[in-house]
């Protein structure tokens, strides 16, 4: 059906496309902007100052080279319970060190550089956890750029402190009441309000979805986490990890991690979606496993939709991944085979969450939470002579609330 | 000739279209019949029928609630497709096109849905969300079927990409008086007025002018200045209005909305 590439890493061709996936259905209204966005990412390419003041910034205010971790306890924990020989070394690429405390941060001050340069002067963004809001927010202080963060209404409710860093750091958060007031609902909204406002206003998307070119522009931004990680491997073990672990919502740490690896044929690559209450309820958010290719949101992907593709609510006790579409290029990686999609549930994320708190003294965001789920299982199947990298794209001080609630605590 | 095309050309030297525009299904199947097989004699010239969308992205709230009752009311493409047959059951000459988003074609399939959609007596499609860079996935089947692709022009539609945009066009041309979604703003007649002269000059095909036409008033003018006027979140409040407190319509539903229509043309007329 698919013909095997020579190179993974060619997407996307001249119309924003990975294999059938990807595309930019946009209203007219917005597809002059859109390709003014692509001619400006493209030109940025080859900009010394804009790439070198990009870099700075990672340096200097986000503070990269987030550090490779090699997860002792972890990995001793594992093992106590495999089978004899089994259970891989485990090692988190801990992107939740980031300043703003996720993997965000990397995307979002290349998009504003790109804003700047564009000549944009309103900064708009969407956002589920809040963790894009905050990190939106943050580089609007910096660059002293108006911004206004659309969040669904039930998100607002779930990750209240993230809302109120946002309001700290001079950013308004319009709450969306529209759906079922989440991550989809949000991205809608601000679609809407950039139709109406598209002459001065940049859309910072937050993940490696949307119109052509935000799949592309936002993963090559988020590749430092997979180039790093390969220099860092290199130097802790000389070698290749031989696999790689990612939650999966729209996709942007994901990508991030895998793109540099993709053409490694020795490194295996794990996707990890929510599971939300089961795969066999309706109540998840893995489109992957469950969904089928559609459009929405500008690009074509894999959906949660029902028989008259009318777009499903995604559940999951994760804002970040409570989306019912993935992005274009996982959707591609899915379809040819070279990235495996597997999940977690709701209470897979929360055994985790607590297990890494307790093992490694680092509290998880829920949604790497869900990957060190699904890279439990995976180190126990594994020789002990493998190596996994997860990705530990976010911190979980955001989500203490949501979890005390969940583990009957009062605070 | 097309229906769209006929009723242009009749209209021709008199006076502009009116294109009324009203989600099907909303707020039931009935009430939407009722209302449909009722607009042309109240003044509507052309008729856009909205295919409900979870998620649409060009539409204010007014029309986003509108999907949603209509939804709930158990809308879905074939049934939209059954609607139009009931309404060309008795109306064989007043154009009829569909205006939405992709993914419920993609859904439903493209060959099936264009074929299906000629056979029911549609005459046009709008895809709001495909714009000339993506249409080739459905302009073959369209084309084969007789459906014209009525494509919208945006003020951000620059004169260099202007002729990209027209000539993939047939039936009439849909120019996006105002920078935004579906009844947040209203058109001025000075943007109308630069902006029309601005695309004739690369098109022959009439010019139907919507997203921020409300009133009387505002549609007799963009009728003057292009080729026809489209309301719909105008109509679809109205609707909205005479709803019951659980979203059903009244015994006076059908008779508000056609009143406002009414309206609209009898000012286009004047």
């Amino acid at each position: 059906m698919n013909e095997i590439p020579n190179s993974f890493r060619q997407g996307p061709d001249s119309r924003g496309r990975f294999g059938q996936f990807g595309g930019r259905f946009v209203a007219e209204t917005l597809m002059p902007l859109i390709l003014e966005v692509e001619a400006a990412y493209e030109s940025s390419k080859t900009d010394q100052a804009f790439q070198d003041e990009w870099r700075r910034l990672l340096t200097d205010y986000v503070g990269r080279p987030s550090p490779l971790w090699f997860a002792e306890r972890v990995t001793a924990h594992v093992r106590k319970t495999a089978a004899p020989g089994k259970g891989a070394k485990i090692y988190f690429k801990r992107d939740e060190l980031n300043h703003t405390g996720a993997h965000k941060i990397n995307a979002v001050l290349g998009q504003i550089l790109l804003a700047k340069k564009m000549g944009k002067t309103r900064i708009i963004a969407e956002t589920g956890a809040g963790q894009h809001g905050v990190a939106t927010a943050t580089a609007c202080a910096l660059f002293d750029l108006p911004c206004t963060v659309f969040m669904g209404a039930t998100d607002v409710e779930r990750q209240q402190p993230n809302v109120f860093r946002m309001k700290l750091l001079g950013a308004e958060v319009r709450p969306v009441t529209a759906g079922a007031g989440t991550l989809k609902d949000a991205m809608n909204e601000a679609l809407r309000y950039w139709v109406a406002n598209v002459t001065d206003t940049y859309y910072c998307i937050g993940t490696v979805a949307g119109p052509h070119p935000y799949p592309m522009m936002v993963r090559d931004f988020q590749s430092v986490i997979g180039e790093e990680t390969r220099v860092q491997m290199q130097a802790a073990e000389g070698r290749l990890p031989d696999a790689l672990v990612a939650a999966i919502g729209g996709g942007s740490n994901a990508m991030g991690l895998f793109y540099p690896f993709l053409d490694d044929s020795s490194v295996e690559m794990f996707g990890v979606e929510a599971a939300g209450r089961g795969l066999d309820t309706h109540e998840h958010a893995a489109s992957l496993s469950k969904g089928r290719p559609g459009v929405l949101h500008g690009n074509r992907m894999y959906l949660l939709q029902d028989d008259d593709g009318q777009v499903q609510e995604a559940h999951s006790i994760s804002a970040g991944l409570d989306y019912p579409g993935v992005g274009p290029e996982h959707s591609w990686l899915h379809e040819i085979g070279r990235v495996q999609y597997v999940s977690a549930t709701d209470d897979d994320a929360l055994d985790a969450f607590q297990l890494c708190s307790r093992l490694e003294g680092i509290i998880p965001a829920l949604e790497p939470a869900h990957a060190l789920a699904a890279t439990l299982r995976l180190a126990a199947d594994m020789d002990a002579d493998k190596i996994i990298v997860m990705n530990m794209c976010g911190r979980g001080d955001k989500d203490i609330f949501t979890v005390a609630k969940l583990l009957g605590e009062r605070l | 000739m097309s229906r769209i095309a006929a009723r242009f050309e009749s209209l021709k030297g008199s006076r502009g279209a009116l294109v009324t525009y009203l989600q099907a299904y909303d707020p039931d199947p009935a009430t939407s019949l009722a209302i449909l097989r009722g607009l042309p004699g109240a003044g509507a010239d052309i008729l856009e029928i909205g295919m409900p969308f979870t998620d649409p992205m060009a539409d204010g709230p007014s029309i986003q609630l509108s999907a949603q009752r209509a939804l709930k009311a158990g809308a879905t493409l074939s049934r939209v497709l059954a609607l139009v047959r009931d309404f060309r059951a008795e109306d064989a000459t007043t154009p009829v096109v569909l205006m939405g988003y992709y993914n419920p074609i993609l859904t439903y399939g493209i060959a099936r849905f264009c074929t299906e959609a000629a056979s029911s007596g549609v005459d046009g499609l709008i895809i709001v969300d495909v714009p000339p860079e993506e249409a080739d996935e459905i302009e073959p089947d369209a084309r084969a079927h007789g459906l014209d692709l009525i494509r919208l022009v945006a003020p951000t539609t620059d004169d260099a990409r202007l002729p990209r945009v027209l000539a993939a066009t047939s039936g009439f041309v849909y120019y996006v008086a105002i920078l935004g979604i579906t009844g947040t703003k209203s058109a001025t007649r000075e943007s109308l007025t630069a902006e029309i002269p601005r695309i004739r000059a690369h098109t022959d095909l009439p010019l139907v002018i919507g997203f921020g036409i409300r009133t009387p008033a505002q549609a007799a003018e963009a009728a003057s200045i292009g080729d026809g006027a489209a309301v719909g979140t105008a109509l679809v409040d109205v609707l909205a209005g005479s709803l019951d407190e659980q979203g059903r319509a009244k015994p006076d539903t059908v008779r508000k909305v056609l009143d406002a229509v009414r309206a609209l043309a009898e000012e286009i007329r004047r």
